[in-house]
């Protein structure tokens, strides 16, 4: 046995819970790097002399590469438990930006797209699920706490990374000022950028994989005593997407991450032209600049606060809450958006506090509709479901705002038809909510069923 | 679960020690981006 499997990593009598949120933080918030990518755009445009659009596949296939590697190897990160994942996590995106640097340093895009875009990206979809599953069984009391403080990370880890991405490029390079329009960094300053984030993270993911363990009895899935889920239901992964419930829930967050990407994706530019007149927007660049950063911490905030509240008044109304009250903020946004700042950056910020709060509140939703069996393994497979949004939304609004303007010349009332297009998106996903009732018993493993069963009498009789 | 409750015999120190470890880059972040989008208010 060696100390990556999971039997030896079970956690002695006494062992803190608490150790583990900051064990599954400490991955989360180094592969949230990835929302931060941005930073490097204009640097990496002017030293592969390409266009934006060759630099923004970079993100795009990572995003991808999270999908798919999650979807793919879910049921892997549940059977080898979470530090052997972790640390898979952890090389991966360690070696991606190592692989990244020497594509920056050759002048090899394709080095880019295979280092930070694919197995950067590999490393995002294990990173991701790794601590997901465990944090569950620790908390079987509070899921949507526990999922809750590790996928805030997720979301803190590019408040992070943005600005020291910028110290370390300005380190590196004296002439570089982040703050200057346009300002870009030699390509020797960005490759030793992404070579220091690659050390760093690497070593920050493997103290999250050393601090990591599974609850007492979790170290064989098969002995485990598992948290069913409604009914009593223990699915396992391969099961569960033959039931309509996942499909429910595939569309629940498909749409609901579609209408969030929308406002996230065109922050910026889109405060600037609600408030155009004449040509000219009442709102500074750097006042816009200034509403991306309380959509970022609106976005880490509603991860934490509307996942743990779901532990409170359960899934089902959390994600009413998310696609009801979210279709109406966005019909609001649109019809009195314009009318003052105040109202479009309190509207907006609720908004993605919601889209946030989706991403953390899943795991726990998937839990209470399948049981821990295999709760990571589904988990994975779901956020396929992401995966899709991060091209629909962009191109849902994109599409549309080319469609009825350029840019730089937009005004308020030319975003109604992407924001009302975002309203149908939403209903959709509030009905497809709506529709989720408890899984039926032919979709249980039996087995498992029935075995947890005796777990739990055998516990309860030892007890009394 | 009987076996997960919050008595622990895990030393303090060293849970205050893992949440300090994440605990400092996060507040580092957040200041940095409150410092940024307070410019929506100024700027």
């Amino acid at each position: 046995m060696s100390l990556l499997d999971k039997q030896a990593i079970v956690a002695g009598p006494g062992y803190s819970r608490w150790l583990i949120p900051p064990a599954a933080l400490a991955v989360h918030l180094s592969i949230g790097q990835v929302y931060a990518f941005s930073v490097f755009k204009n640097s990496l445009v002017a030293s592969f002399e390409t266009s934006l659009t060759a630099i923004g596949w970079v993100f795009s296939l990572s995003i991808v590469m999270l999908g798919l590697s999650a979807a793919v190897l879910g049921t892997w990160v549940e059977r080898s438990g979470p530090r052997k994942a972790m640390l898979a996590a952890a090389l991966c995106w360690g070696t991606g930006f190592i692989i990244g640097a020497a594509g920056i340093a050759t002048s090899q895009l394709w080095l880019l797209y295979l280092g930070y875009g694919v197995i950067g990206g590999i490393g995002l979809g294990i990173g991701y699920i790794s601590p997901v599953s465990t944090l569950i069984k620790w908390f079987p009391d509070r899921p949507g706490l526990a999922t809750g403080m590790a996928i805030m990370g997720f979301g803190g880890g590019a408040l992070i990374a943005a600005p020291l991405s910028n110290k370390l490029m300005s380190l590196y390079d004296s002439d570089f000022v982040p703050t200057e329009p346009g300002a870009v960094a030699s390509s020797s300053a960005l490759a030793q950028t992404f070579v220091t984030l690659g050390i760093v993270y690497t070593a920050f993911m493997l103290v999250g994989a050393a601090l990591v363990r599974v609850p007492p009895g979790h170290g064989d899935d098969s002995t485990a005593e598992h948290s069913p889920g409604t009914n009593g239901a223990l699915v396992r992964a391969s099961e569960a997407i033959r039931t309509p419930q996942f499909w429910l829930l595939w569309v629940v967050l498909f749409c609901n991450v579609t209408a969030g990407i929308g406002i996230l994706e065109q922050a910026a530019p889109m405060i600037q032209d609600f408030f155009r007149e004449a040509g000219d927007s009442s709102v500074s660049a750097a006042a816009a600049g200034g509403f991306v950063g309380v959509l970022s911490l609106a976005n880490m905030i509603g991860r934490f606060v509307w996942s743990s509240l779901s532990d409170q008044i359960g899934r089902k109304k959390t994600y009413v809450m998310y696609l009801g009250v979210g279709l109406v903020l966005y019909l609001l946004l649109a019809l009195f958006g314009s009318s003052s700042t105040v109202v479009f950056v309190a509207l907006a910020a609720v908004i993605i506090s919601f889209y946030g709060g989706g991403f953390a509140t899943v795991p726990a939703y998937l839990k209470d509709l399948f049981g821990t069996l295999e709760v990571g393994a589904i988990h994975g497979r779901l956020l396929t479901a992401w995966a899709a949004a991060g091209v629909a939304g962009p191109l849902i609004v994109n599409g549309i705002l080319d469609s009825v303007g350029e840019p730089g010349n937009l005004v308020a009332a030319d975003y109604r038809p992407a924001l009302f297009t975002m309203v149908g998106v939403l209903a959709v996903g509030f009905v497809a909510n709506l529709m989720i009732t408890p899984v039926s018993e032919v979709h249980f493993d039996h087995d498992a069923h029935a075995a947890n069963e005796d777990r739990i009498s055998a516990r309860q009789e030892a007890t009394r | 679960m009987s076996t997960i409750d919050d008595e622990t015999t895990t030393n303090p120190v060293l849970v205050g020690l893992a949440w300090l470890l994440v605990g400092i880059p996060l507040l580092y972040g957040l200041w940095q981006t409150i410092d940024r989008a307070s410019a929506l208010f100024t700027g």
